[in-house]
């Protein structure tokens, strides 16, 4: 399986968006090499506003642009671009509907060495709470590129949730991003692994794991946070009976939070949730940081081996 | 609603109408910001009356001037502006702050006509302005304007100056920031509570074009607006001087009327002011 990173696919979708003759306009914090929205300053100049490192006003001003008809884009890492600038999200961006989309990279903790005040890990629990905010959790470079088009072409708030890491691709080229769909990715009967980001390539190698034990995992895609596929989920749960969900985030607000709202309102099934469990990450390599916060196919298949135990 | 010679006294009168509009409104709403409200008055009558370019018969109206109230707290005057131009009936007025009304407690673009963004978290407006200055004027030669109000107390919060660097810095000639320095924020004096020391230096430092004036003084306002607004390549701001509560005796300079509704007696008392004020320009109620 050839690898690429989600932000790879920031800076190259807005200029295809452009080039395309959306209104598209993007606005960073210092971190245009990173996210790669250089590559669109590179290209149109003239749509690209560097707010230098004022998160912010990166925000507002990306209100402003959106208020003013463009359709705005804006960069930072997830961890500054949420958490620093969360007031002008809520009460601008998201309190008049206007059209920005928060698209920041260096999600999760496969950011790496930077360690823990780099690695966001409630994101999702934050964007997911604010009203009209849509939340996108693409699996790989396709998903992210078809993510990024969609919160272009859709009016309104979007979070585009992006990483540093290159990860494997999952779906081929011409995936279409839905907005609101889960997509089953591998079907099965026992137990469903509901996966998000980075970690739905892990969920699939867990698939393999329980398969080889005979246990037939159903694998979802839960590329769309919010608004959430409640539909396949619970169909999923009632099907198989037990669920694990996997996240690179918080186990707290994040799709484990989710799924757990789904379940307990339609179908109550036992639930195990794999993802950081209410800590900080901490600096070391990405893989070995999956391992050390148990985000790894084994720890996946472990906790669908415990979970079928409790149904 | 822009005239090249606007009628001085017609702005001061209708300045003067919306201070009894903000007292009544806030009064039956219980509850409400009259002091910063009132300071702004002539600012306000100012903008909407003598200098932006706008048509309440079409809000959306691309052509128009913009007008950003950064320091949201103060919507009483914003709506007593925008039912006076006829952006929504007056009957509106008195429903501030109740539920299912247009005339939330900061402005809401989403409920109100005329309100081109929603404010209240302080700090923000600025960026706001000079991201919409940039979407208008992309070659900053564009003739429409954005005017931003915020309050001096305002200028403590760090975000402000991030907008001011972002818009010297991006040329926004197009841009006017106007500050309503009434010297008074909730706890007190800003000059004790969190002095901001000179806004007029630390502006310049950041390389806009600065003016000051009596911010009571509606041609003085709509000088310096003007000479503001005329460096194509640099934004502009005036820092108004003004009163706190202007307009009416006991709440001029009182801290204590930045965010209550004053009493049923003390209303009687404020709106036999303003009329009085108002008669005295020949305009009965």
């Amino acid at each position: 399986m050839s690898k690429r990173a989600t932000r790879e696919a920031f800076g190259a979708t807005l200029v295809e968006l452009a080039g395309e003759g959306v209104d598209v306009v993007a606005v960073e914090a210092d971190l245009s090499k990173s996210t790669t929205t250089a590559v669109f300053a590179d290209a149109y100049p003239e749509r690209f506003f560097n707010a230098g490192i004022a998160e912010q006003n990166m925000i507002d001003v990306a209100a402003g642009l959106a208020a003013s008809g463009k359709v705005a884009f804006t960069g930072s890492f997830a961890v500054f671009a949420t958490g620093r600038a969360y007031d002008q999200v809520r009460n601008t961006v998201c309190y008049s509907e206007l059209d920005v989309k928060l698209a920041p990279t260096h999600s999760g903790i496969t950011v790496g060495p930077d360690g823990g005040s780099h690695q966001m890990l409630e994101d999702i629990a934050l964007m997911r709470v604010l009203p009209g905010m849509r939340v996108l959790v693409p699996a790989d470079f396709h998903a992210a590129r078809e993510a990024l088009r969609v919160a272009a072409r859709e009016p309104g708030p979007f979070y585009i949730r992006l990483g540093r890491a290159a990860v494997p691709l999952v779906h081929g080229e011409d995936f279409t991003f839905e907005l609101g769909k889960a997509y089953v990715v591998r079907e099965g009967a026992d137990v469903t692994l509901a996966a998000c980001g980075v970690m739905v390539e892990r969920a699939l190698a867990a698939a393999e794991l329980l398969a080889a034990d005979g246990v037939s995992a159903e694998v979802i895609d839960v590329a769309t946070l919010k608004p959430l596929d409640v539909g396949t989920i619970a169909a999923s749960a009632a099907k198989t009976g037990a669920v694990v969900t996997c996240e690179e985030h918080s186990i707290i607000g994040g799709l484990g939070s989710a799924v757990a709202e789904v379940l307990g309102e339609h179908v109550p099934v036992p639930l195990a949730r794999v993802g950081v469990r209410d800590v900080f990450g901490t600096s070391g390599d990405p893989e070995e940081l999956m391992a050390h916060f148990g985000l790894t196919a084994h720890h996946v298949a472990e906790a669908a081996r415990a979970v079928r135990a409790r149904a | 609603m822009r005239t090249d010679a606007f009628d001085l006294a017609a702005v001061e009168t209708v300045a003067t109408r919306m201070r009894y509009d903000i007292i009544e409104m806030v009064a039956a709403a219980g509850s409400g910001h009259p002091g910063g409200s009132l300071s702004a008055a002539e600012i306000v009558a100012t903008l909407y009356f003598a200098v932006m370019r706008h048509d309440p018969a079409d809000p959306a109206d691309p052509a128009r001037d913009r007008f950003v109230l950064s320091k949201g707290h103060a919507a009483p005057v914003l709506y007593a502006a925008l039912a006076e131009a006829g952006y929504f009936g007056r009957e509106h007025l008195v429903t501030l702050r109740t539920l299912g009304s247009l005339l939330q407690g900061h402005p809401d673009s989403k409920k109100t006509p005329g309100v081109e963004v929603s404010t209240g978290s302080l700090g923000q407006g600025l960026s706001i302005a000079c991201g919409i200055a940039l979407g208008l004027a992309p070659d900053r030669a564009d003739e429409r304007t954005v005017y931003c109000l915020l309050g001096d107390g305002e200028c403590q919060e760090g975000q402000v100056w991030e907008a001011a660097m972002f818009a010297a810095h991006n040329k926004l000639g197009n841009l006017v920031a106007i500050v309503d320095q009434n010297g008074l924020q909730i706890d007190g004096a800003c000059t004790e509570v969190m002095c901001l020391g000179d806004i007029e230096a630390k502006f310049a430092a950041f390389g806009w074009e600065v003016t000051a004036c009596d911010g009571h003084d509606v041609a003085a306002i709509a000088d310096a607006l003007a000479r503001v607004r005329s460096t194509p390549d640099r934004p502009g701001v005036v820092v108004a001087r003004t009163v706190k509560g202007k307009g009416v005796s006991f709440m001029e300079g009182d801290a204590g009327w930045h965010g209550k509704a004053p009493s049923a007696e003390e209303t009687k008392t404020a709106l036999a002011e303003l009329a009085a004020a108002l008669e005295a320009k020949g305009v009965s109620l």
